[in-house]
């Protein structure tokens, strides 16, 4: 059985003492920002990057899925607590679990969310270890005009999951990928958009980007309004799910994680979109479906099991295309190119240590989730009535110290103010950022395969229709926008996201 | 012309998208074409900023005849005018200054963008932050800081 070896080489690799170390350090630094209210996922990770560039590559990425999965969990449970969801896949969470908290059933809430979340974990990591090698062997078939197609795909699928205005966000797509292009261009060298700055040689700096336009456009948009949160802390009594609440979880659970699994591998967001279809399955299915929205046990069951899938699989499309599926991917892309791994099909072939190691330490970093949170809760807790006014010079203090480790770079952290404006700027004109960063990331990357593909075809526009895989793709994104303008999708998908905005 | 409803937020935002892809489009005109066969340097920047420009166009031309939908809300002022020159500070100063005071100042900047932190806790949280990051980044993760800079007579 060649997954039974892979997954003790797997194994072997992630439970070396260091590797188990840096996991708990990463779900623990993901799960105390999650909580922190006001910074999501993707912010975090931005921020705690450039902590991980001193480790070795396997350490490094391993601590990194640890901060995801672990900020994902820190803020389910602020959307419990506070009806605040740190992250917009934990939008779901709040709606039902807010209310169970407030029945005094917070406890309840928080355990389901982390058994569902674990089982969900565990079943889509072995789903990652079946398919990954299998989509490795057909990446490795991609030609540059394949490759353009996927990342086109990838790009419009992201912009059909971003909230508000499709057409902005298509904006942004391409307003990243021109700021992707800034640097030396790599078949000419010549300098492109550096402003005769020789700072900007190599580019702008991805975690300068990242940290503005996620944390600091964040920090500022916090700091619009300030004012004090409820906190559901007197009510946790009881944490352990009774025999009954435990009978109830184990359908939607089930029927989360499938659908999670399903919708996370694809290119775009498949996280948040996952635990919204669950809620609708959950709602759809229930006999009781006017509980839902009144503390529902099955709306916090059903999404957080699908989330925590979705997240899972989305490293699918990473470990195996190097294409990120959502921003926290983008940066994992940005952690391994910076770690001097090419992400792509030949991670596998090349360096089976470190591909099975990060998915033997999902699972490693999903039990510790469990284990840790569970009786952590009442700290966690706590940490929610630190009031804001005293975390945000704590992050900006980070973030300064985190750029400039990266390169040793002043204008890194010229670049972070600038990006902070320019993202809270966009944020006021309801751009949402997702878009550009996935942009910005696959900029370089997009011009390369199509420079490579045109030269490959002696010029000819049409190698990216004639080619079978490239064309199936290219029709697929297509559609996606096609669909996405279309008025009746379009009215779906507002009710949708406004349902997450409530 | 005022009495028609427009959305003032999509107005701004095309804008800037068209001034963004105009000052793209600007700078690419110095670079190299090539032909499609072999592209140079310019070739996709100025197809990228052709159709950011469009993007832009549609979105501002959209937003006449349609009322805003969400007000703008309010501006974090204050925010952005202690928030943003932190990092710039830390730039400015971590070489010449040192890490540690740099640091401590930075983070002193930071604080003064809400409008509750009195001077003392700022101080307090600043002197916290500082010994903490030294400890952790400097000595305990060994990046290769100078904590005290050559503009320090220490």
């Amino acid at each position: 059985m060649d997954l039974l070896s892979n997954l003790a080489l797997g194994f072997s690799v992630a439970s070396s003492l260091e590797n188990l170390l840096f996991c708990l350090i990463g779900v623990l630094l993901g799960t105390l920002i999650g909580v922190l209210p006001g910074i999501g996922a993707t912010a975090t990770i931005a921020m705690l990057l450039p902590i991980t560039f001193q480790l070795e590559p396997v350490s490094s990425l391993i601590m990194l899925a640890g901060i995801y999965y672990g900020a994902q969990y820190g803020g389910s449970t602020t959307a419990i607590l506070i009806n605040m969801p740190g992250e917009s896949s934990s939008a779901v969470t709040a709606i039902d679990g807010y209310q169970m908290a407030r029945q005094g059933r917070a406890g309840t809430a928080l355990a389901t969310a982390a058994l569902g979340s674990f089982f969900a974990g565990s079943v889509a990591t072995f789903l990652v270890a079946i398919f990954a090698p299998p989509l490795t062997a057909i990446a490795l078939k991609f030609g540059a005009a394949e490759y353009f197609s996927l990342m086109v795909m990838g790009l419009v699928m992201s912009v059909a999951l971003a909230h508000g205005s499709v057409l902005k966000a298509l904006a942004m797509v391409v307003l990243g990928l021109l700021l992707g292009m800034v640097g030396t261009d790599v078949y000419t060298g010549a300098p492109r958009f550096t402003m005769g700055m020789t700072q900007f040689a190599d580019g702008l700096n991805f975690v300068a980007v990242a940290v503005g336009v996620f944390g600091i456009a964040e920090i500022l948009r916090n700091l619009e309004d300030e004012h004090d949160r409820q906190v559901m802390t007197r009510n946790i009594t009881r944490l352990f799910p009774t025999r009954e609440e435990f009978r109830q979880m184990i359908g939607p659970v089930l029927r989360g994680t499938g659908v999670g699994s399903v919708l996370g591998i694809l290119p775009g967001g498949g996280a948040i979109l996952a635990s919204f279809a669950s809620y609708t399955v959950e709602k759809k299915l229930s006999k009781h479906p006017e509980e839902f929205g009144k503390g529902a046990l099955a709306g916090v069951a059903g999404p957080e099991s699908a989330n925590n899938a979705g997240a899972q699989t989305s490293f699918i499309p990473l470990l195996t295309l190097g294409i990120p599926a959502n921003p926290v991917m983008a940066l994992m892309i940005g952690a391994m190119i910076i770690q001097g791994i090419v992400p792509g099909p030949n991670v596998v072939s090349e360096q089976p240590a470190l591909f099975w190691g990060i998915i033997a330490s999902m699972w490693i970093g999903n039990l510790m989730l469990v284990v840790l949170n569970l009786p952590l809760i009442g700290l966690w807790v706590k940490l929610l009535t630190v009031p804001y006014y005293v975390l945000f010079p704590i992050i900006m203090a980070m973030c300064s110290i985190g750029v400039y480790s990266v390169n040793s770079n002043p204008y890194d952290l010229f670049a972070v103010a600038f990006f902070g404006l320019l993202g809270y700027v966009m944020s006021k004109l309801r751009c949402e950022p997702a878009p550009l960063l996935l942009g910005f990331v696959l900029g370089p990357l997009l011009e390369e395969n199509l420079r490579r593909a045109m030269i490959l075809s002696r010029g000819d526009p049409t190698t990216f229709v004639t080619r079978p895989i490239s064309a199936g793709l290219l029709v697929l994104s297509l559609a996606v926008l096609v669909l996405v303008f279309l008025p009746q999708i379009r009215k779906r998908r507002d009710e949708v996201f406004t349902e997450s905005d409530a | 012309m005022s009495t028609k409803p427009k959305d003032g937020t999509d107005i701004a935002a095309g804008l800037l998208f068209m001034a963004i892809a105009a000052f793209f489009a600007w700078q690419s005109l110095g670079l190299e074409m090539g032909t499609s066969t072999r592209m140079g340097p310019g070739y996709f920047p100025i197809v990228l900023s052709g159709l950011l420009f469009l993007l832009g166009a549609i979105i501002l031309v959209k937003a006449f005849g349609r009322p805003d939908d969400e007000s703008f809300g309010r501006i974090a002022w204050r925010g952005i005018l202690f928030i943003l020159p932190a990092p710039i500070f830390f730039g400015l100063t971590v070489r010449g200054l040192g890490f540690v005071p740099a640091l401590f100042i930075t983070t002193l900047i930071a604080s003064q963008a809400s409008m509750r932190m009195r001077p003392l806790a700022a101080l307090i949280l600043a002197i916290i932050v500082t010994i903490m990051s030294t400890l952790i980044f400097s000595y305990g993760l060994g990046l290769p800081f100078r904590r005290f800079g050559p503009w320090l007579p220490v």
